[in-house]
């Protein structure tokens, strides 16, 4: 049981892309292979550590406590319910990045394979550490790779995304910076764990949220900080567009459940409101904008938008079902959005256009595409009988249990939801083939199909039957708002013993 | 009676630079063995510093001479400095045809001097230390004395540095004469804090020192020197006397004028924010790559000052941490700059490095470690410097310092990334070069290898420092 399950982990992918580092060729099959076995075991792994997974306690498990920074900051990892999903996520995600790369990646393949791989390494890392100061690490390390990733095999404008992608996350990140190393001396630790049961002082609560906020709002993103995003969707190569979305994004959101709700439960209680202004904002400005997107990269960047909007907003309702909807969403969206980047880069490979207006009567061309496509159209509009359904339907109901307006406003989001994705869809793949070009591009291959159906399954599977997600998170998430409460009656007990 | 073993190192060097200067005097063609010779001795210096490194403080000539754990670090870090800078530069000296004798003695008459500096305990020892060190850079600055930029960078070392000197010897007399001794010991025992005149002796010594450092705003000199001297020398410029300098600062900072902190702190504060903004912002605009390792080396000794201007103990050593790493960054970052050479002719501006990637991976992967390290990204070494320095920022409750300090990161972080854009999203160019010699690899392989990996040891190099306690 010693078996640090959870460093491998985090390990094994760095260490295949160390062996890819000293391979000789540089764009032979050899080094695919290699990345993909590496991240097919990594993904077997997490699903083992599924397995292992003990559902009755909401305390951390695999745990790891090593000596790091001496007598000061310790590398500390291990993993409760609403982690472990992400980390399946991220194991899930990366492989089939790896095999999409088969008709994206013309140039340079080893070294895009090492960056997915070491990306993968640090997701992971963010995902499973209990130590703020490893978190910061893992956080921020993660723009290097992905920094590349957009700048070297990006599309036109790839330079300005990169830069922008990269220097938003980082003046964020800076103020998170900066309130961590506070909260090491105001509480004397930087441990999670050991912060969860100390608590932080009331006075310092509010400007250590913003310091959080500040980062975790530039990477969910939040409006008015969200202008990297479609610039660097629309520009980052296939596999590097579907780890942003995918799983990039959801570090923020797993930021805001973890530490914002979990460490400063006043500061939450007060902040509420702006929270839920600006996730209104993002839902329906981020709706209408994606409405009138002629670029199909844009217009699913600007839904991850809203789609996040929804998630921020279900976490800051701190009701069960909030916050259980806010991670069933984030898992959802992360397979759903994966797989609609994708889509866009089965045409685009074929045809080099994003724009919408290139296409058009896909279906009797690609018909098999357009079934997948439809699949997962319909599960971003959220269709009950999907994994989007789930999600939508909890955070609305959390919403309602806490504001009604709220949620009555977010209802609209649902609707514009539909018709964004649905123009898109009636644009892409039905009407009259205009363009002949189109006549002569094939149908999926075997890998996109393996793809796009290994997409599919859980979006399906888990849009029909909810409940492994559901047992999953629902200890952990039960003791969270249980400690936030408790925390709330504490400080508002002090307050009034003060009087 | 005097322990001579405390200085055996001192004695050992000088009677180096003397041997040296006669060899290459009476034998012909001499280059080659004097510089050898000189990393030799270099190296057996480092082992006498390491040999006599012990945990108490000894002082020497009636208290004007300190030998402790402070003196025996930097002393350490300066000679490995320099030893680097030798060893890597011996290719650059023979193709820029000044492959002279000249060259390792007058760099190890600097580091002579900059001992001196470290382990001086009085504002006379400090300035001979100080004036030894300027008089051998003047005339390296200007060594390449066939080039007008070199003798000009040269001249203008010298008529600022003298003019930074004349203010500083000011800054002495006035301690001098309100003190009544020249002793940091004395002084911080004997003072009257409340005294204006001191303060203002203060000024002078901070202003004449923040001059050797390059803080701003007495950086003019840096750029137009770096860009001008010999690549050789602008390494050894950027590393070797800001560890010496930064000594001397902790020195007369926290000895004799510690409780009259409510007075410097402010000017600390100021020079730091200063550098760290003006570096940032000033490199953005360059293209020459040894003038944006002029600027970035402002903004990085605005982050070792912010350490400086704590006034804790965990501050100093944050800032020894800072300098550190700093040293072990900007030497990569030069050996990437020695193996950019194509038919005998060295290139240095940023546009020389498009594509870079494309032809030379490992190269471009070293400078990818080493300007990401700069900028301050984990989970690299320079990362950590900065986290040291703002934990002790921080602790003492500096939230301004620490948030101005940050956000120049980021600023700073664009035009590291503008380097790396170019390596790496720019269409190549001629391939250089690849006949480098076994130094320049090995000092590249360290550097980068030291500043990938320190995250897995993070401790080793603290542990080291934690034993300087400056502050009793």
């Amino acid at each position: 049981m010693n078996f640090p399950i959870l460093s491998s982990l985090i390990l094994l992918p760095t260490i295949g892309a160390l062996f890819l580092l000293f391979s000789k060729d540089k764009n032979s099959n050899t080094g695919k292979y290699v990345a993909l076995f590496t991240s097919f075991v990594n993904f077997l792994i997490s699903i083992y550590l599924w397995y292992l997974f003990d559902l009755t306690t909401s305390s951390f498990q695999f745990v790891e406590n090593r000596e790091w920074l001496k007598g000061f900051v310790n590398y500390k990892v291990g993993i409760d319910g609403i982690s472990i999903l992400f980390i399946i996520l991220t194991t899930l995600i990366t492989p089939l990045c790896i095999i999409s790369v088969n008709n994206t990646i013309k140039v340079r393949l080893r070294d895009f394979l090492i960056a997915i791989l070491i990306m993968e390494s640090l997701m992971i890392g963010v995902f499973c550490s209990l130590d703020l100061v490893v978190f910061y690490l893992f956080f921020e390390a993660g723009l290097i790779p992905m920094f590349l990733i957009i700048g070297i095999w990006g599309g036109e404008r790839r330079v300005y995304s990169a830069f922008k992608f990269f220097l938003y996350t980082l003046l964020g990140s800076v103020l998170m910076l900066v309130a961590i190393i506070s909260i090491y001396w105001i509480a004397g630790t930087t441990d999670i764990v050991q912060l969860y049961e100390l608590g932080i002082d009331k006075k310092y609560q509010n400007l250590l949220w913003l310091g959080f906020f500040s980062s975790f709002a530039v990477k969910t993103p939040m409006w008015p900080v969200h202008t990297w995003l479609p610039d660097a969707h629309v520009e980052a190569p296939t596999a590097g567009s579907v780890l942003l979305a995918a799983i990039l994004l959801k570090m923020a959101g797993y930021g805001f459940i973890r530490f914002s709700i979990g460490l400063f439960p006043v500061a939450s209680e007060l902040f509420t409101p702006l929270v839920y202004s600006l996730s209104l904002i993002a839902i329906i400005y981020a709706s209408l904008v994606a409405l009138m997107q002629e670029d199909m990269k844009k217009l699913i960047a600007y839904s991850s938008v809203a789609h996040m909007g929804f998630v921020t907003l279900g976490i800051f309702t701190i009701t069960q079902q909030g916050i259980e909807g806010s991670i069933i969403q984030m898992i959802s969206h992360g397979l759903v959005s994966a797989a609609l980047f994708l889509c866009v880069g089965v045409v685009y490979d074929r045809m080099h256009s994003r724009l919408i207006k290139t296409y058009g009567g896909l279906v009797s061309v690609m018909p098999k595409y357009s079934i997948l496509f439809m699949l997962f159209t319909l599960a971003a509009l959220g269709l009950p009988g999907t994994s989007g359904f789930i999600g939508e339907f909890l955070i609305l109901m959390g919403a309602f249990k806490d504001n009604f307006l709220v949620a009555v406003i977010a209802s609209f989001g649902v609707i514009f939801g539909a018709a964004y994705m649905l123009w898109l869809y009636r644009r892409v793949i039905f009407g009259n083939l205009i363009n002949k070009d189109l006549l002569k591009i094939p149908d999926l291959d075997n890998s996109e199909k393996f793809i796009l159906w290994s997409l599919a399954i859980p979006v399906i599977f888990f849009g029909f039957y909810p409940e492994p997600l559901i047992n999953t998170i629902e200890t952990s998430v039960k003791d969270l708002i249980e400690m936030y409460n408790y925390n709330l009656n504490i400080y508002a007990f002090e307050v009034k013993s003060n009087d | 009676m005097i322990n001579l073993n405390y200085i055996s190192a001192e004695i050992f060097i000088s009677l180096s630079i003397m041997f040296l200067l006669i060899l290459g005097v009476f034998k012909n063609n001499s280059s080659n063995i004097v510089h050898n010779l000189s990393i030799g001795f270099l190296l057996i210096t480092g082992v006498l510093i390491l040999n006599n490194n012990s945990d108490d403080s000894v002082t020497l000539f009636a208290n004007s001479y300190i030998v402790d754990s402070l003196s025996s670090l930097m002393k350490f870090l300066t000679i490995i400095g320099g030893a680097f800078v030798l060893s890597i530069s011996k290719k650059y000296l023979k193709i820029s045809k000044i492959f002279l004798i000249e060259y390792p003695v007058l760099v190890l008459s600097s580091i002579l001097g900059m001992m001196v500096m470290i382990s001086s305990n009085d504002l006379m020892v400090f300035y001979i230390g100080l004036e030894l060190q300027s008089l051998a850079l003047y005339v390296l600055a200007s060594f390449n004395r066939d080039q007008l930029k070199s003798s000009e960078s040269g001249l203008k070392y010298f008529v600022l540095s003298a003019l930074s000197s004349g203010l500083l010897l000011y800054g002495c007399s006035l301690i001098y004469g309100f003190s009544g001794s020249t002793n940091f010991n004395i002084i911080g025992n004997s003072m009257d804090s409340t005294h204006y005149g001191l303060t203002f002796g203060i000024v002078f010594i901070l202003v004449g020192l923040a001059f050797k450092i390059s803080a701003v705003p007495f950086h003019m000199w840096a750029p137009d020197v770096y860009e001008g001297s010999p690549t050789s020398v602008t390494l050894f410029f950027a590393i070797v006397p800001k560890v010496a300098a930064l000594t001397v600062f902790i020195r007369f900072l926290y000895v004799p004028f510690f409780n009259m902190i409510d007075q410097w702190q402010p000017i600390i504060i100021f020079l730091s924010i200063a550098s760290m903004i003006f570096g940032a912002i000033a490199a953005i605009g360059q293209n020459n790559l040894k003038r944006l390792v002029a600027y970035s080396s402002i903004s990085h000794i605005g982050y070792a000052l912010a350490g400086l201007s704590v006034g804790t103990n965990e501050g100093i050593q944050a800032s020894i941490v800072y300098i550190s790493i700093y040293l072990v960054m900007n030497l990569g970052l030069f050996s990437c700059l020695f193996m950019m050479k194509r038919s005998d002719q060295y290139f240095e501006t940023i546009d020389d490095l498009s594509g870079l990637s494309k032809n030379h991976p490992i190269l471009s992967l070293s400078l990818l470690v080493m300007l990401f390290s700069l900028a301050g990204i984990p989970p690299l070494a320079g990362f950590f410097a900065k986290f040291y320095i703002f934990k002790s920022v921080i602790e003492q409750s500096m939230y301004f310092l620490a948030i101005v300090g940050l956000l120049a990161t980021v600023i700073a972080a664009f035009y590291y990334l503008r380097i790396i854009k170019v390596i790496y999203f720019d269409t190549e160019k001629e391939k250089y070069d690849t006949d480098h010699s076994i130094w320049l690899r090995i000092s590249l392989t360290i550097s980068t290898l030291l500043i990938l990996f320190y995250f897995i040891f993070p401790s080793k190099l603290v542990k080291i420092i934690s034993g300087i306690n400056i502050i009793q």
